[in-house]
């Protein structure tokens, strides 16, 4: 019997193109790229047809979700510090500098000033938990919120302050917010939207 | 895995050397691309948010005079109310006699129907700025005043945007995006005051009884 001879057939195959057009998507992804920032609560802002973009730098986040809960958050590590230690001084709550770094590190929050030291003790995991992101007070009578703005502003004069409320917020609550901005003299603001699209724009 | 087969330096013969096989295996390079691209992918946000510019008057600034500067016969007062419903009336009370409530909706035949028919002319001329611009393309600022001088104009109307307790964020940021439609620059975000409160449960009563009647 005469041996058959497989033929082994090369499995090689060239990867080069392949790898060229993956690093170039990978160079374009890391180009377009800005990291989305870690909020304290999911919120899905409404549509709108203002093609304004909001700026990177010197933000005052107001943050508000579906239920009327209301966080804060500005931007810079060292104005964050600043800011709780003048915080700490009007609440007469002192922060080690370990609690202060701690909340530099933090985007946005949700916690009034008493619960403020037990919340920067806890692991970053466990802050997201909807009993530790309570909301910052800000009734009348108790309008933690006013004082979070003021001190912020007091700290650097080029914050904007950036409204970004849940489409199904009811009206009140930002009316209040709106109310206390304006007792504070902040007469210009920013309402971040998302993009609507395909906006019928015919005058019939 | 990347494996560089190695030349076998045998046999030369006349001076002539056996081409180096240079052959790399990207394979894992690849992988490593597309996992690198997957992260960035997941990790980006690649539509920064939009956002609208407001500025409301400081509180002190609110002064009778102020108030009543504005020509109620020109005004338009649009309420929002609950599950995403709008109502407007034009001008206000006058000789006892209300002004009529029209229900309506955020929608673009809704609202903006309406809009777009109080603010025709400067909403025209707006257009025809904006097609100057595309042609001879002067400057944003000269566009910015040309286009303010035409939404001030004397004859637009005013805009009071009322919202009631029941309405929601998304039902201000609809309106406020009927006014940027509609090249309306004069309006104002305003308290509900029971006298509106007072129209919109007058307007569902009598729907209600005409749904009765029926």
């Amino acid at each position: 019997m005469p041996k058959v001879k497989i033929h082994r057939k090369s499995t090689f195959i060239d990867m080069t193109a392949m790898c060229d057009v993956a690093f170039l998507l990978l160079t374009f992804f890391m180009l377009t790229s800005n990291f989305t920032k870690k909020e304290a609560t999911t919120v899905n802002t409404p549509a709108s047809i203002s093609e304004i973009k909001i700026p990177e730098r010197n933000i005052m986040l107001v943050l508000v979700d579906a239920k009327g809960k209301v966080f804060f958050g500005i931007d810079g590590q060292e104005n964050r510090k600043a800011l709780l230690e003048k915080m700490g001084t009007t609440y007469n709550v002192s922060f080690t500098p370990d609690e202060l770094k701690e909340f530099s590190l933090i985007n946005s929050f949700g916690v009034p000033m008493n619960g403020m030291k037990s919340f920067l003790a806890l692991k970053p995991e466990e802050r997201d938990a909807s009993v530790n992101a309570i909301g910052i007070p800000c009734d009348s009578i108790d309008n933690q919120f006013k004082n979070w703005v003021s001190a912020a502003r007091s700290i650097s004069a080029d914050y904007r302050i950036a409204i970004k409320a849940d489409q199904s917020t009811a009206y009140p609550i930002i009316k209040k917010l709106m109310g206390t901005m304006q007792d504070l003299k902040e007469n210009r603001y920013n309402l971040i939207t998302s993009l609507e699209t395909s906006a019928d724009l015919e005058i019939k | 895995m990347a494996e560089i087969a190695q030349n076998h330096r045998i046999g030369r013969k006349k001076g002539r050397t056996k081409k180096l096989s240079t052959r790399v295996d990207f394979t894992p390079m690849v992988d490593l691309g597309f996992l690198l691209i997957t992260f960035f992918m997941l990790a980006t946000t690649l539509n920064k948010p939009q956002t609208m510019e407001i500025a409301l008057p400081s509180k002190d600034k609110l002064s009778e005079e102020d108030q009543t500067k504005v020509k109620a016969s020109r005004t338009i007062t649009i309420l929002l109310g609950k599950d995403n419903k709008a109502y407007y009336y034009e001008g206000t009370r006058e000789n006892g006699v209300d002004p009529v409530l029209h229900p309506t909706d955020y929608s673009p035949t809704g609202l903006r129907q309406y809009l777009i028919r109080k603010n025709y002319e400067v909403m025209v001329k707006v257009r025809e700025l904006k097609a100057e611009k595309e042609k001879k393309k002067f400057s944003e600022e000269e566009f910015e005043t040309r286009r303010t001088a035409i939404t001030k104009d004397k004859k637009a109307p005013i805009v009071l945007i009322r919202a009631t307790d029941d309405s929601v964020y998304r039902n201000l940021i609809d309106v406020l995006d009927e006014m940027a439609i509609c090249n309306i620059d004069r309006y104002a975000i305003a308290d509900i005051s029971p006298f509106d409160l007072d129209l919109i449960a007058k307007l569902n009563t009598e729907t209600l009884s005409a749904n009765g009647t029926k």
